[in-house]
């Protein structure tokens, strides 16, 4: 539990930004200033540190009382026939209410980043994956395989938490482990083994990857193949990666889907996934798809369990009809078919919502700036720093307990989006 | 408020009513003695009707990680079953892996009024709670699962007195809001990560050198001596695997009177006699439990269908992946703490296997003799979704149908159980005790499960049916805590239930030992783990329900 010291210190804070759990972190509140003070780094601290700004909702532009803004969103929704509800970046209790009043309104719920979580969903959907956390790649693994993604530009902590730590339960050197990127390599040092050892790079461009995995996977299968290289790489470095693999007690691939900006790159995450299961006959390997970053995690896992689908789903015919490509916000936006926008963000005031000719009504961090103004704003508070709430970590199984750091009066998502829904049951 | 169930046929095993008419009083949500001051609220006239108390389910994963994931596994499972938003009730998805809001409206219909998650990962505990937490009407709880965690396993290697074991696993309970312990594959799921396939009862387990027996006999001493009333939940070694049965008679005579729970021990009854070398060791399963007294069991019965395999033992989920139907499925290995594997599966009527254990499901049913002790649950949604208890409950209680229903599975299948010599057949009252009064007895709810005095107004009246499954379908009523919230089958009212907990104590200088262990090797820190009571209460929906701890004598 967050505790705060004599001098007005919070300490082990946990952080919903970075999506990898960081819970260690030291912060100073005064007034209404946030300060990293321990533990900070290029994801966590801005985040925490974003100035708060007005705390009075508008419509229209103008400063108007909570009550008003309500109303007004109450009204705009209740004339809608077909409400697109976006960015979902909220805490737990957040999402809840915003399916409750999806269902109840008809809406299309669709997540700011599902595009990119796409690229895993489609995975699970269709083959499965045998995935492993962070702890468990803390203590165990020997061999960490980087697909396409520069882990410490997006994860900065992520070496030094979970790789090259002090202790492990069942290494006898932590700096003993072996690091490969494949596709990207590393923009900093974070890689670097204590002792000095860079990864190993091997490196090819992002299109490439779908090529470049298959020989992979092929070559862990054991079939013969009839090229020298893929994407620049040769075959003889990844069949050595694919004994590496195999010899691996505790291999660990992870990725980050957000990061694999090239066509069907879901299908790269199902030969990624499905080489692990192959390993898996004679060793141990799991996945780690890094993401969740601004609770994209925890609005997928509500949605799961309150409608069986992750995002993208249309209430408007009474039942939760999930359908991927045609419910994406982006794309109905530009197709002309929905008639109003509530876009939540609660996280990142620079988050902000998609600009179109439709109403919009907009729940955002306070200090949110727009270049058209929203028919309705009303600044929410960030869960960790203005309200408790709850928040999931990339691996899904950890939902971290946010406490409540300073006195913003800046309400909770869920109590506007519960308050919206109470002024549209009473008429 | 006052309202009385007039004249109805009343099932209370707790006080050995067996089918009397009688009358009751309902107060402020709890059954009350007839008052003498007869001012009546609200009348139900019941005669013709039968009258329990609501249904407990023991062993039901209605929330946390696997179970999402086995949402999220199942689209085309969900596209099958939409559930549509109503003026009182919110839309969502049925079938195999409900969404929770349907998961309690159609237990609620069915006349149960409480479900307990069987697998709280001490990790994922949070989860499981937020979860279940949007399970309406029902009431909850759940079972922390220990016995692959490293910790307890150093704490075992170490040799470490048994009073430092109960005092982790009571702090364990206490930070993870459990009603009870359980342990899945002890041993064995730790050994998966170590990449061991299989880890017998006697087995010594890779890096501890500690064996599945000796977990085990650690846990269900931990939880009798700290008082918790919930036997140890044991899902044992083997599961699945042909001639598991002789691990699972092993595993009860192994308890030497210890109680124990062994759960869903349908999927650890296997012989390997026969031509396909499988075959049903119920008869000799259910004879060691009719003589051991302190084991109880619930069946975890398959039925025909699509359904989607959610378990703790991804050592064993992983090797029955090629069962996989349709093929996909997910396995994972879960923060020191224990895994996850989540395998749908389409148990056929004509194929042999399947065909077979749903005949040893049922000649377990049938071959028990005390109903207090053995438990109906189909390991939803393992074995098949809660929603055929109804057609099992008939199943049980009308050997007509049994036999017609035999006729129709696999033939080779059929002429290797015993289900067709069997005549016994579950009276009203005996159903009442397996999902009514045994139920909340073996979990140490006092005012569940009952109709006396100062229970729970937890009722659910039916009319009396020939057809047993169209009769447990669809109750007439159901109250939960004295308010309608089912007429004719369909939800009334949307209320909110409790999460039943219970607080062993231990002693505290047990986190001088946990909070340089979370340092050191885990991800979190110690107090960011704990589930504090109001994450469970803050949204004003839930609450928690403290149970009394029991020392020394049985239930």
């Amino acid at each position: 539990m967050t505790e705060i010291s004599d001098d007005g210190v919070f300490e082990e804070v946990p952080s919903p930004f970075c999506g990898v759990g960081t819970d260690d972190l030291a912060i100073k509140v005064v007034g209404k200033t946030v300060k990293v003070i321990k533990n900070g780094c290029r994801v966590n601290t801005p985040a925490f540190e974003q100035p708060m700004g007005d705390i009075r909702p508008r419509v229209e532009g103008k400063k108007v009382s909570l009550k008003a803004a309500i109303d007004r969103a109450a009204e705009l929704l209740r004339a809608a026939q077909l409400p697109l509800f976006g960015g979902l970046a909220t805490d737990v209790n957040g999402m809840r209410e915003t399916l409750a009043l999806a269902d109840r309104t008809g809406a299309v719920v669709d997540n700011m980043n599902f595009e990119k979580a796409l690229r895993n969903f489609r995975v699970v959907h269709d083959t499965g994956w045998i995935n492993t956390t962070l702890a468990e790649v803390k203590n165990r693994c020997d061999l960490l395989l980087v697909v396409g993604c520069d882990i410490e530009a997006l994860f900065p902590r992520f070496f030094e938490r979970y790789l090259w730590t002090e202790d492990t339960m069942f290494l006898d050197d932590p700096g003993h482990r072996t690091v490969v990127y494949l596709g990207k390599g590393p923009s900093g040092s974070a890689s670097k083994s204590p002792s000095g050892k860079a990864a190993k790079v091997l490196a090819c461009p992002d299109s490439d990857l779908p090529g470049v995995l298959a020989v992979l996977r092929a070559l862990v299968k054991g079939n013969s193949l009839d090229i020298t290289g893929v994407g620049g790489i040769s075959v003889g470095e990844l069949q050595r990666l694919a004994v590496q693999l195999k010899k691996a007690r505790y291999g660990v691939v992870t990725w980050a889907a957000g990061a694999m900006e090239f066509p069907n790159a879901d299908l790269t995450v199902e030969t990624i996934s499905k080489m692990i299961k192959e390993l898996n006959v004679t060793t141990r390997c799991s996945g780690l798809p890094l993401g969740g970053k601004n609770g994209d995690q925890t609005s997928y896992q509500v949605a799961g369990w309150q409608t069986g689908f992750p995002s993208r789903i249309n209430f408007s015919a009474g039942f939760p009809d999930y359908d991927p490509y045609l419910n994406s916000i982006d794309s109905r936006l530009a197709d002309g078919s929905g008639d109003l926008l509530l876009w939540i963000s609660a996280f990142d005031a620079e988050a902000t919502p998609p600009t179109t000719k439709l109403p919009r009504i907009v729940l955002g961090r306070s200090g949110m700036k727009f270049e058209k103004e929203p028919d309705v704003f009303i600044p929410i508070g960030t869960p960790g720093i203005d309200h408790s709430g709850h928040a999931y970590r990339t691996d899904n199984v950890v939902a971290l307990r946010l406490p409540k750091l300073r006195e913003s009066s800046l309400p909770a998502t869920s109590d506007i989006l519960a308050a919206i829904e109470q002024s549209l049951r009473e008429t | 408020m006052l309202i009385k169930l007039t004249g109805g046929t009343v099932y209370d095993p707790k006080h050995g009513v067996n089918g009397e008419i009688r009358d009751i009083f309902v107060q402020d949500g709890r059954v009350v003695e007839k008052p003498s001051d007869l001012k009546i609220n609200a009348e139900y006239d019941l005669s013709g009707k039968v009258v329990m108390a609501g249904a407990i389910d023991l062993h039901t994963h209605i929330g946390g990680g696997k179970v999402n994931i086995a949402r999220t596994l199942m689209p085309e499972d969900h596209r099958a079953d939409p559930v549509y938003r109503t003026e009182l009730t919110r839309s969502g998805c049925g079938h195999a892996a409900p969404s929770t809001l349907t998961t309690g409206y159609r237990y609620t219909e069915m006349g149960y009024t409480a479900g307990f998650e069987p697998a709280l990962l001490p990790v994922n505990a949070r989860q499981a709670h937020m979860e279940m937490g949007d399970i309406p009407i029902m009431d909850k709880g759940g079972y922390v699962m220990l016995g692959n965690d490293d910790f307890l396993l150093r704490l075992m290697a170490e040799k470490k007195d048994q009073k430092v074991i109960n005092d982790y696993v009571a702090w364990t309970m206490n930070a993870a809001q459990a009603i009870g312990v359980k342990v899945v594959n002890p041993g064995g799921v730790n050994a998966f990560k170590f990449n061991q396939r299989k880890l017998d009862l006697d087995e010594n387990g890779p890096h501890y050198g500690v064996s599945p027996r000796e977990i085990l006999l650690c846990l269900a001493t931990a939880v009798k001596e700290l008082g918790v009333t919930h036997p140890l939940h044991v899902h044992g070694c083997n599961l699945g695997v042909p001639g598991n049965k002789d691990t699972t008679l092993d595993t009860i005579r192994g308890f030497e009177g210890l109680p124990a729970h062994l759960t869903h021990v349908q999927f650890h009854s296997y012989g390997k006699e026969g031509d396909f070398k499988f075959s049903s060791g119920a008869a000799e399963i259910a004879e060691l439990v009719n003589a051991n007294k302190n084991i109880s069991i619930d069946v975890g019965q398959v039925m025909f269908g699509q359904t989607v395999t959610a378990s703790g033992d991804n050592m064993r989920q992983f090797a029955n992946n090629h069962h996989a139907n349709p093929k996909k499925w997910v396995c994972m290995d879960i923060e020191c703490d224990e895994g996850c594997g989540v395998v749908p599966f389409k148990y056929k009527d004509q194929n042999f296997v399947n065909a077979l254990q749903w005949a040893i499901g049922l000649e377990t049913f049938l071959l028990v003799d005390d109903p207090w002790r053995v438990f109906l649950t189909t390991d939803h949604p393992n074995g098949a979704p809660f929603t055929t208890y109804p057609h099992l409950i008939r199943l049980l209680m009308d050997k007509s149908f049994r036999q017609d229903m035999l006729h129709t599975i696999n033939p080779s299948a059929a002429a290797m159980t015993t289900l067709g010599s069997i005549d016994r057949e579950y009276s009203l009252y005996e159903i009442a005790v397996m999902t009514r009064a045994g139920a909340a007895r073996i979990l140490g709810l006092q005012d569940r499960g009952h109709l006396g005095a100062g229970a729970a107004a937890d009722i659910t009246v039916y009319t009396s049916q020939e057809d047993k499954q169209a009769m447990f379908e669809k109750p007439d009523f159901v109250f939960k805590d004295g308010e309608l919230v089912v007429r004719d089958g369909e939800i009334v009212k949307v209320t909110w239930g409790t999460t039943h907990v219970v607080r062993p104590e231990f002693d505290n200088g047990i986190e001088k030992l946990l909070k340089p262990y979370f340092d050191r090797y885990l991800t979190m820190k110690l107090g960011n783990f704990k589930i504090y009571n109001d994450e469970i209460t803050e949204n004003g929906r839930g609450s928690l329900t403290e149970h009394p701890l029991q020392f020394g004598g049985a239930a």
